[in-house]
């Protein structure tokens, strides 16, 4: 241990810690800008380029960054003194001298951390009129936008981008005042390798990094003459609240069928139905693999981050996925067949809206292969984030707190405790053993907790006996993980039966449209005990015995599972893309 | 054995890489073996070189565009220097400057489609009394007015 004296309070702490870590445990906030740290995904970035949280040293009177500097025996700091305080001002001024003063219109305003870093510091004017940044705009992909003259050069996007995610597309390019972040050849998002998780946008302190906005298209379709469906994905539920002032975790989901019903969505269904259809699909698709001496291990493919990752990096391994679309794709397919059916509408009529935690789905749902041939349109039409779906109802007027509670409506809104957990890391995995189990066994498992699938661990393995076979699992999540599991296959270092990957760190609990954490971890410890908690509520947690799901494969789909109809309309395929950058 | 694409044979430049250890550590050392090689580093280069060395494309071309001793574009024959020194710079040597570009339709540290002049900027040439100077080469002129720009020029054009 190392006694160390801040703001003349003496404490010990463990070698290793930073100025920052030990202040906070006095209780004093230094402020940081640049400086993230979620030690439970292993997610640190400590470039200390922003210089706000420099502190004194009482010894010499010199200025160290209290993010990146680690104690040592004696070390006596001040942060509350006249020279620190001045000197926090300046870095600030500096940083908004060259930073634009649109915050009211901003995307990010209200959740930027510049903004409140000025506000929370006094800053009342910009002393310096320095040169301005005048950068072109990004808004070429269909998830992100680039608005380079935001930046404040911190580096998170870069740290998540490559040190995290390994897909290494954001890069520091020029130097001295130049230097902006971006890609290789400058080449506008949608034409890189980004896989579009959007984790950059979930770390981007200012509105240099959002993501792209399609409110506008809903409001558009809502008051058209069209019948327009809305499905919400399973870790909405458990992070919507957050953006109400309500406390992480909060299970919401009555009140966000009230909020959606209110919107004028025609119909307020659940992808945590179609998640339950994913599991009979894949779980099927893996026994059939499994029996018939077909390609394993089986990679999960709910996630298109994931899937874009795997057709970049591993064109070589684009048939080890299940073909299985993702559940909210299965979902747009099912909507405008068997419920276009069941209400008697022309499919063409109906507009499908996904709220996603996610800012890849928007991409995703562009994807060519992702539509429906015959009747000449894609499974889902407009996909919105979390975050997009809390402005939309603070638009509407609606007091989202005091909402009551609703359900979803019939024939595709019932779900089971296996779907409740595709929200986060570990959780399709889990929910397909459990079907999986019956459907080989033809008994009924007891326990249904596989709980070393659960957690926050970047690589968890599990072993399931079956019918006297075991069973290897292995669950990553986060991509640079994801890739490291992938080489272990591909080396024949390991071997499984079943993997599930998703593309960010936890999971969809903190995907990328998700409310913003701003390197919180209790916030996704919350969200990811109240996914459980739905689970475990739930008086079925098989997705098997989910009776809407039993009805649609009876009437419309056909039994047994992973037939023709479904193979037709709940299958895709992958394909290999570039995997390197070029000019 | 013929290895072209978009113009540029990468076998010398596979020379180059196949001697070095292929890390990422060796990718400065490449680069300018590289730029000895080309006279500059093209973009697919750049590309072909991240691929050998599995690393991301966007890390080759930051470590280029970091280095002002690095190019990516080809310079021209010609290379036109204006003197950006404090005696040039008080004589007016920006207005040349901006002339020259005008003429040659290129920005500073741009090269004509035809590779036949680039624009660089340079420190204090030593040839003071004689401000604004400017250098085509190794041929050096001074005292030049923006209107004579067009005329010190025409000599190359027709070379």
């Amino acid at each position: 241990m190392i006694s160390i004296t801040i703001n003349n309070k003496p404490i010990m702490v463990e070698e290793g810690t930073t100025i920052l870590e030990a202040a906070k445990k006095l209780n004093i906030l230094i402020p940081t800008l640049c400086h993230l740290n979620l030690h439970d995904i292993n997610v640190n970035s400590e470039t200390a380029s922003c210089r706000v949280c420099m502190v004194e040293n009482t010894k010499n009177g010199k200025l160290i960054p209290a993010c990146a500097t680690r104690v040592w025996e004696g070390l006596d700091v001040r942060t509350d003194t006249l020279k620190v305080i001045r000197t926090r001002r300046i870095m600030i001024e500096l940083l908004l001298s060259d930073h634009p003063k649109d915050c009211l219109v901003c995307a990010k305003s209200g959740h930027c951390e510049l903004q409140n870093l000025a506000n929370e510091n006094n800053i009342r004017s910009v002393r310096f009129n320095g040169k301005q940044h005048n950068c072109k705009i990004d808004d070429t992909s269909l998830s992100l936008v680039r608005d380079m003259n935001k930046c404040i050069l911190c580096k998170r996007c870069e740290t998540m981008c490559n040190d995290i995610q390994t897909v290494g597309v954001l890069t520091d390019v020029g130097r001295g005042f130049d230097t902006v972040v971006g890609t290789a050849f400058d080449h506008p998002m949608h034409e890189t390798v980004c896989t579009f998780c959007g984790q950059c946008v979930s770390v981007c302190p200012t509105g240099a990094l959002t993501e792209v906005d399609n409110t506008s298209q809903v409001w558009n379709a809502l008051d058209s003459e069209k019948t327009v469906i809305v499905q919400v994905a399973p870790a909405v539920r458990v992070a919507l609240g957050e953006e109400f002032g309500m406390e992480a975790g909060s299970i919401i989901t009555g009140k966000m069928v009230s909020a959606l019903k209110a919107l004028g969505f025609d119909y307020v269904f659940d992808t945590n139905f179609a998640a339950d259809v994913t599991v009979m699909e894949e779980a099927s698709e893996f026994i059939d693999r499994f029996k018939n001496g077909g390609t394993l291990p089986i990679l999960t493919s709910c996630c298109p981050s994931w899937i874009k990752f795997v057709e970049h990096n591993f064109g070589d391994l684009v048939d080890i996925p299940s073909s299985c679309k993702s559940p909210h794709e299965m979902f747009g397919a099912l909507a405008k067949t068997y419920f276009a059916e069941k209400i008697g509408k022309n499919p063409k009529d109906i507009i499908v809206v996904s709220v996603m935690p996610c800012v890849a789905k928007k991409y995703e749902s562009a994807r060519p292969e992702l539509s429906n041939q015959q009747i000449g349109t894609s499974d889902v039409d407009i996909v919105i984030s979390t975050r997009e779906l809390a402005r939309m109802i603070s638009e509407a007027t609606l007091d989202f707190t005091s909402l009551p509670d609703s359900e979803f409506d019939r024939f595709m809104g019932q779900s089971t405790g296996a779907a409740a957990i595709f929200g986060a890391t570990g959780g399709v995995a889990e929910a397909s053993l459990r079907t999986a189990y019956d459907l080989i066994t033809g008994e009924s498992l007891q326990d249904v907790n596989f709980t070393p699938l659960r957690g926050f661990e970047n690589i968890k393995e599990a072993t399931v006996n079956i019918n006297g076979t075991n069973i290897n699992i292995a669950v990553a999540s986060g991509l640079g993980n994801a890739r490291k599991l992938l080489e272990m296959v591909r080396n024949g270092e390991k071997e499984y039966h079943l993997i599930e990957i998703m593309a960010c760190p936890g999971g969809c609990i903190d995907g990328g449209g998700q409310p913003y954490i701003r390197g919180d971890i209790d916030i996704l410890n919350k969200r990811m005990n109240a996914i459980y908690q739905i689970d475990s509520d739930k008086k079925i947690r098989k997705a098997h015995e989910n009776p809407e799901l039993q009805q649609l494969y009876k009437e419309f789909l056909g039994e047994p599972y992973y037939g023709q109809k479904a193979h037709d309309l709940l299958h895709t395929h992958f394909h290999a893309r570039k995997k390197y950058d070029e000019a | 054995m013929c290895n072209i694409k978009g113009g540029i044979d990468f076998s010398g430049l596979q020379q180059i890489i196949d001697k070095s250890d292929k890390k990422e550590s060796s990718l400065i050392m490449i680069l300018h073996e590289t730029q000895n090689l080309y006279g500059y580093i093209p973009r697919e280069a750049q590309g072909y070189i991240a691929q050998q060395l599995s690393i991301p494309a966007s890390k080759v071309y930051g470590v280029v565009s970091f280095y002002s001793y690095f190019v990516d574009k080809p310079k021209g024959k010609y290379q036109v220097s204006v003197c950006m020194g404090t005696a040039c710079y008080v004589k007016g040597a920006e207005d040349v400057l901006k002339r020259l570009e005008e003429e040659l339709g290129i920005a500073f540290g741009e090269t004509t489609e035809d590779l036949k002049f680039s624009i660089a900027q340079t420190r204090c040439l030593g040839d003071c009394s004689k401000a604004p100077v400017i250098m085509i080469n190794d041929e050096t002129y001074g005292m030049v007015t923006p209107d004579e720009v067009p005329l010190i020029l025409n000599k190359y054009k027709e070379a």
